[in-house]
């Protein structure tokens, strides 16, 4: 997994509370192996008409922020489905950030499983950064996880994110590296709850 | 005196394998359920030339893309096919039990695994899906995961997680008749938002939830993931013993004794502390609908759609016009006066035995106004609905008697809503584009559904139960 340090690139405002992880791809897309690439999926109906048409209206879609690598956003980003796709989608296009103020319970952990940095702000400071960047879209934004900052023309601020996906950011570690640590520790547990919880197991 | 706990706080306390300085804990996976969408974990074991650590307590189960209308021998798209055949081979290689197209016990998996006896209280289970905090209304700790936790548990069986906050959601009063559990939730998801249980584990307490059926408590717990929440769960009680009893894969004979003593400590001791208590009166619950495109946009039957030209908060108009815009509706529209074009029953929500029983008996002797599918919730659900004659009574009424998958709830099947049309169903997500790209969808209860159909709009199903036996 790639790590995520320090970041400066373009940010694209995306005003829609509760972007649902069917807005971030929709269903007829899960078939798609990850390798096929899933960039063009992403914000599919939003992005396009029915048609196949950009939709010249939606932010992605114009010419400052076709190429962005951080979306910043309002509430709840992420909720619904628990389909992966939706962050392979986003880091296929290129976002390696979304700034909000809140995120999914699910699509946060697997946005961390994938290198992707979910920076948590708070609505006021989400609504001006997104104002910030309707006036002047093409400023670039520099996320800075070791700092927990971002900055944005002269203006700072900070973000949130749990400790331990901060450290696995930074570092790129990978969890099941991690778990193979701890092989014995399962294997002990396993045994003692057979004996105290022999009901767990299925019975046929 | 030990510390006060709550049913969360045992459940996660039993499957607690280590707990590191920064907060994160393993956990123990009791069962692990796969479905079609999980091969992109099954191409990452394979990447790591991995194999199943625990395939006796994975099983799974075909429900996402099967086909559910008309034969099902042969499989037209070759995408579809493609999907049903790489979770046969994927289990076949790994040694997990499948119950797959052609198993008589074959459906949706959160309507499955309770069914056959794999969900038990007390268990940890996952799934790569989102409903799978359905399972918690047996008293287990159930949650849904992503393709890279479906991975990790394959290989391990266990799971890195930081303990949830802990809801309670408290329900008293009795439920009038033609309320049920959806409108129950419904109404929880108005109040507290979508995101208002998000990082919460929500307990559903109280004494009409005591009074609840398993069914009726199988969607509550669903629906958790729609207020933000990972799981749900109900302590279990006699309803849950009597539920699980005799199912194939539960404990037998003394076997279950035991685990019934062992069950009956998985509840909340007296005086133990939730971070966040919700209160709810069912007495004050009226049939509920969405009009919006987020399962908090529910309202009651009788109000009407709200107007953004009446709301003060600016963000808040905006969405609420860019929701209308999306649903065709215009504002103040009173939510009776909506013509719908077609409906659904069926989904991981409502889709059980009792849930088409409720819509059989709004529907008995009527005709419905508009097409629709009935999509039992699993293959056993359906041959006991064709024993009870509610398959006739769905017939009769003009509907199609389909088979059991996701179907039209998430549209994978190319069973889908055409665009711009509007759908009365039984769902969870009233998501743009969720019931197929440009459907409508209006969540409801089944016997709501099923009054839509009799009428042709949303409509109060309330009189239309007058003299009839519910």
């Amino acid at each position: 997994m790639d790590k995520f340090i320090r970041l400066t690139a373009t940010a694209c405002p995306l005003d829609i509370a509760n972007l649902n992880t069917d807005q971030l791809i929709p269903a007829w897309f899960l078939k798609l192996p990850r390798s096929a690439g899933l960039g063009t999926a992403l914000l599919h109906d939003l992005r396009f008409d029915v048609d196949g048409r950009e939709r010249p209206d939606f932010p992605l879609n114009q010419p400052a922020w076709r190429d962005a690598r951080i979306i910043v956003t309002a509430r709840n980003f992420g909720c619904g489905s628990s389909r992966e796709a939706a962050v392979y989608s986003l880091y296929d296009y290129g976002i390696r950030c979304v700034i909000a103020p809140s995120f999914g319970d699910i699509f946060a952990g697997n946005a961390v499983q994938n290198g992707l940095l979910t920076a948590i702000v708070s609505d006021d400071d989400a609504a001006t950064l997104m104002g910030l960047l309707a006036e002047k879209p093409d400023q670039p934004v520099t996320v800075d996880l070791e700092q927990q900052t971002i900055h944005c023309g002269d203006q700072t601020f900070r973000f949130a994110i749990d400790s331990v996906r901060r450290a696995r950011l930074l570092n790129g570690w990978d969890n099941i590296t991690l778990t193979e640590s701890y092989m014995d520790k399962i294997a002990v547990f396993k045994m003692a709850d057979r004996a105290r919880r022999p009901w767990a197991t299925p019975s046929h | 005196m030990n510390e006060p706990l709550t049913l969360f706080d045992k459940l996660w306390a039993a499957h607690e394998i280590v707990r590191r300085d920064d907060g994160e804990a393993l956990l123990w996976v009791d069962r692990h359920y796969v479905h079609e969408g999980s091969f992109n974990a099954f191409s990452q074991l394979k990447a790591r030339g991995a194999r199943v650590a625990e395939p006796g307590l994975t099983f799974g189960v075909a429900d996402h893309y099967v086909p559910t209308r008309g034969s099902r021998r042969i499989i037209d798209n070759p995408d579809i096919a493609r999907m049903v055949r790489t979770l046969e081979e994927n289990t076949a290689e790994h040694g997990i039990t499948l119950i797959g197209l052609d198993d008589p016990r074959q459906g949706i998996v959160h309507v499955v695994g309770p069914e056959q006896g794999l969900t038990l209280p007390g268990l940890l289970i996952v799934c790569g899906d989102s409903h799978t905090s359905t399972h918690g209304a047996l008293g287990a700790y159930a949650f849904g995961i992503g393709a890279s936790e479906v991975a990790h548990v394959l290989m391990t069986h266990t799971l890195w997680q930081r303990k949830p906050k802990r809801m309670r959601i408290a329900v008293n009063g009795r439920l009038a008749p033609g309320i049920a559990a959806k409108d129950l939730v419904l109404a929880v998801i108005a109040s507290i938002g979508a995101d208002g249980a998000t990082g919460h584990a929500i307990e559903f307490a109280g004494p009409t939830i005591r009074a609840l059926s398993m069914e009726a408590r199988l969607t509550l717990c669903n629906m958790s993931i729609e207020a933000g929440a990972r799981s749900g769960m109900v302590a279990p009680d006699e309803t849950t013993y009597e539920y699980v009893k005799r199912r194939p894969y539960s404990p037998k004979g003394t076997a279950f004794e035991q685990a019934v003593e062992a069950w009956s400590a998985l509840t909340t001791d007296d005086g133990a502390e939730f971070d966040r208590d919700v209160e709810l009166n069912a007495a004050d619950t009226a049939p509920i609908v969405t009009w919006g495109t987020s399962p908090q946009d529910a309202l009651p039957i009788d109000a009407s759609v709200p107007d953004p030209a009446r709301e003060p908060d600016a963000a808040r108009a905006k969405y609420l016009r860019e929701a209308l815009d999306y649903m065709g509706l215009m504002p103040g529209t009173k939510l009776t006066n909506i013509a719908i074009n077609c409906i659904f029953i069926g989904s991981c929500t409502n889709a059980r035995i009792e849930d088409l029983r409720a819509a059989a008996a709004v529907l008995g002797g009527r005709v419905s106004k508009v097409p629709g599918l009935v999509s039992p919730g699993s293959s056993a659900v359906k041959r006991q609905a064709e024993e009870e004659g509610l398959d006739r009574i769905f017939r009769d009424a003009g509907l199609e008697w389909g088979e059991s998958g996701c179907s039209m709830c998430v549209g994978m099947n190319g069973d889908v809503v055409s665009p711009g049309e509007r759908c009365a169903s039984t769902t969870n997500r009233n998501f743009r584009g969720r019931q197929g790209p440009g459907a409508r969808t209006h969540l409801m209860s089944p016997a709501m559904v099923a009054a839509a159909a009799v009428t042709g709009k949303l409509t109060d199903v309330r009189p239309l139960l007058a003299g009839r036996k519910v």
